[in-house]
C-alpha cells in the first residue's frame, strides 16, 4: 500500500512514517501488526508538517479502535513526528481479505487459524443460505482437519471457536467477513 | 488523542469529572473523514436519513443487550452481544453523520443520550420488549433481513459517507441475518414445543412489520436523489427471503406484510421506547458534564 510518489528526502520521510504506523500492534490480536491486520491504508507528510495516518475499522464497532488510533499517534510521535493526525478511511470496507500472508502465517504460530477467503459478495441481494456452508478450518495446533465449531461467536467479533478432534484442543479461529 | 497513552487519556483532569469508561470518547466516530455534502442533497433530509438508520441500529442493539447474562447459552449470549456491538458500530457512524449533515455539529452523544423519545426515528420494530427466544429469533430475522436488503442498495449512495457506511454494513447484518436463520430453522424444524413457541413468535411480531415498508417524506426524498432507499422497494426482496425461511422452518408463512403508515420514523413510538431510553440516559443525564 506505500506509494511513494517524489524521491529524495520526502519518500523517505514518508516511508519512515508508514515504517512507524505499520508496527504498531493490534490490541486484541497482539502478534498481529496494523500493517498484518491490513487496516493501515495510508500515510502521507502534508506540507505544513502534519503526518497524516489513515487507518481503517474492521467491525463498525470494534472497540480496539480509539486504543489503536492513541498507539499510532504515540508511535508517530517517537518517531520524530511533531504534529499527527489519524483519520478513518471507510472504504473500501475491510474485510479479512486485507490481513496480509505474513499476519496469517503469525496468527498460525500463535494457535489461531487464519480465515479462508471472505465470502464473495455478487452486485444484488446477499444470496440466503439455509444450509451450513462454512469452511472447516485446520487446527492450527496439531495441523488435522477434523475439527469442529463450538460457537460461531468467540471473545472478540473477528473470532469463533472451535475444537480439534484429533488433539482434543480448542482453538480459535478468525472468521471471514 | 491527546493522552500520552489510552490510560493517561483516561485518567486526565476533566474539571473535576473523571472518564467513565474505557474506550469511549476518544475520537469521533467519523475523525478525519471527508464530510462533504453530495450535489443536491439536502442537509437536513440526509441528517434525518441517517439518525433513522442510526436510530435503528441503537435501539435495536440495546434491546439485545438484555440478553447478556440472561440468556440461554453463554454461546448465544455472546453472539447476541457481538451483533448488538455491531449495530452499536452502525449507530454511532450515523448519528455522527447526522451531526456534521445538519450543520449542528452534535455528535454522537448528543443524540444518544439528550434526545426525548419524541425525537427518536426508529421504527417501532426495534423497541419492543424482548420477549422470549423465539421472539428474539424472530425480530432479528425480520430486522437484519430487512437492513441487510436496505444497505445492500445504500451502499450505492451517492453520498460517499453513507455509502462506506452500508457497504461495512453489508458484511456484518449477512452475518446477523445467518445466526436469525439457523435459529429460526432449529427451533421451527425441532420439536412440537420449539415449533409452538416460534408460531407464537411470528403471529406476535408479524402485525408490527407493515411499518418498515412505509415511505416517509425524507426517505423518497433522498431517495429521488439516489442517496437513499425507498423501504417499499425492498417489500418484495424481504417477503421472498421471509417466506423461504419459514417454509423452510415448517412455520406456517404469515402472508403478505400488513399495510401500516410511518410511525417511529415521525416520533410516534409504543410506550415501551421511554423506559429503554430511561435506562440508555440515565448515566448520561444524572452526570451531563462528564466526559464520556
Amino acid at each position: 500500500m506505500v506509494t511513494t510518489t517524489g524521491t529524495g528526502r520526502d519518500a523517505d520521510t514518508r516511508r519512515r512514517l508508514w515504517a512507524a504506523a505499520a508496527a504498531v500492534t493490534d490490541p486484541e490480536l497482539p502478534m498481529l501488526t496494523l500493517a498484518d491486520l491490513g487496516i493501515l491504508r495510508e500515510v502521507e507528510v502534508e506540507e505544513d508538517g502534519t503526518a497524516a495516518v489513515w487507518i481503517t475499522p474492521t467491525y463498525s464497532g470494534c472497540p480496539a479502535l480509539a486504543e489503536m488510533r492513541v498507539d499510532v499517534d504515540r508511535a508517530v510521535r517517537a518517531a520524530g513526528f511533531g504534529k499527527v493526525e489519524v483519520r478513518t478511511a471507510l472504504s473500501p470496507a475491510w474485510t479479512t481479505d486485507w490481513i496480509t500472508d505474513e499476519g496469517r502465517r503469525k496468527l498460525s504460530e500463535h494457535g489461531i487459524s487464519p480465515p479462508g477467503g471472505a465470502p464473495r459478495r455478487p452486485a444484488g441481494p446477499v444470496p440466503l443460505t439455509l444450509m451450513p456452508t462454512r469452511t472447516v478450518p485446520r487446527c492450527p495446533l496439531c495441523g488435522a482437519a477434523d475439527t469442529e465449531e463450538l460457537s460461531r461467536f468467540g471473545a472478540t467479533s473477528c473470532k469463533s471457536l472451535h475444537r480439534c478432534r484429533t488433539c482434543l484442543e480448542p482453538f480459535e479461529h478468525v472468521k471471514e467477513i | 488523542m491527546s493522552g500520552e497513552n489510552i490510560f493517561t487519556g483516561l485518567t486526565e483532569e476533566h474539571g473535576g469529572d473523571a472518564r467513565w469508561a474505557f474506550g469511549t470518547g476518544f475520537t469521533e466516530a467519523l475523525a478525519g473523514v471527508d464530510t462533504t455534502l453530495p450535489e443536491g442533497v439536502d442537509g437536513a433530509d440526509l441528517a434525518a436519513y441517517c439518525q433513522m438508520l442510526g436510530d435503528d441500529a441503537l435501539i435495536q442493539s440495546q434491546r439485545l443487550i438484555h440478553w447478556v447474562t440472561d440468556a440461554p447459552e453463554l454461546e448465544e449470549e455472546v453472539a447476541l452481544a457481538n451483533i448488538a456491538l455491531d449495530l452499536l458500530g452502525q449507530a454511532r457512524l450515523l448519528l455522527a453523520r447526522a451531526g456534521q449533515a445538519d450543520g449542528t455539529g452534535r455528535d454522537e452523544d448528543a443524540f444518544a443520550y439528550r434526545r426525548p423519545a419524541a425525537e427518536f426515528r426508529n421504527v417501532c420494530l426495534t423497541e419492543i420488549p424482548r420477549g422470549d427466544f423465539a421472539r428474539c429469533v424472530t425480530t432479528l430475522l425480520v430486522l437484519s433481513t430487512w437492513r441487510l436488503a436496505l444497505f445492500t442498495r445504500l451502499a450505492d449512495s451517492r453520498d460517499p459517507v453513507l455509502a462506506a457506511i452500508a457497504a461495512k454494513g453489508v458484511n456484518e447484518l449477512a452475518y446477523h441475518r445467518e445466526y436469525a436463520v439457523s435459529w429460526a430453522l432449529r427451533l421451527g424444524d425441532g420439536t412440537p414445543y420449539s415449533n409452538e413457541r416460534m408460531r407464537e413468535a411470528v403471529a406476535d411480531v408479524w402485525p408490527r412489520t407493515g411499518e418498515l415498508f412505509a415511505t416517509h417524506p425524507v426517505e423518497a426524498a433522498l431517495a429521488d436523489r439516489g442517496a437513499g432507499v425507498d423501504p417499499a422497494s425492498v417489500r418484495e426482496e424481504v417477503r421472498g427471503v421471509l417466506d423461504q425461511v419459514l417454509t423452510t422452518a415448517t412455520l406456517p408463512a404469515p402472508g403478505d406484510f400488513p399495510e401500516a403508515g410511518v410511525a417511529g420514523r415521525d416520533g410516534r413510538h409504543t410506550g415501551e421506547l421511554a423506559p429503554l431510553l430511561e435506562e440508555l440516559q440515565r448515566v448520561a443525564r444524572e452526570h451531563p458534564e462528564a466526559t464520556w
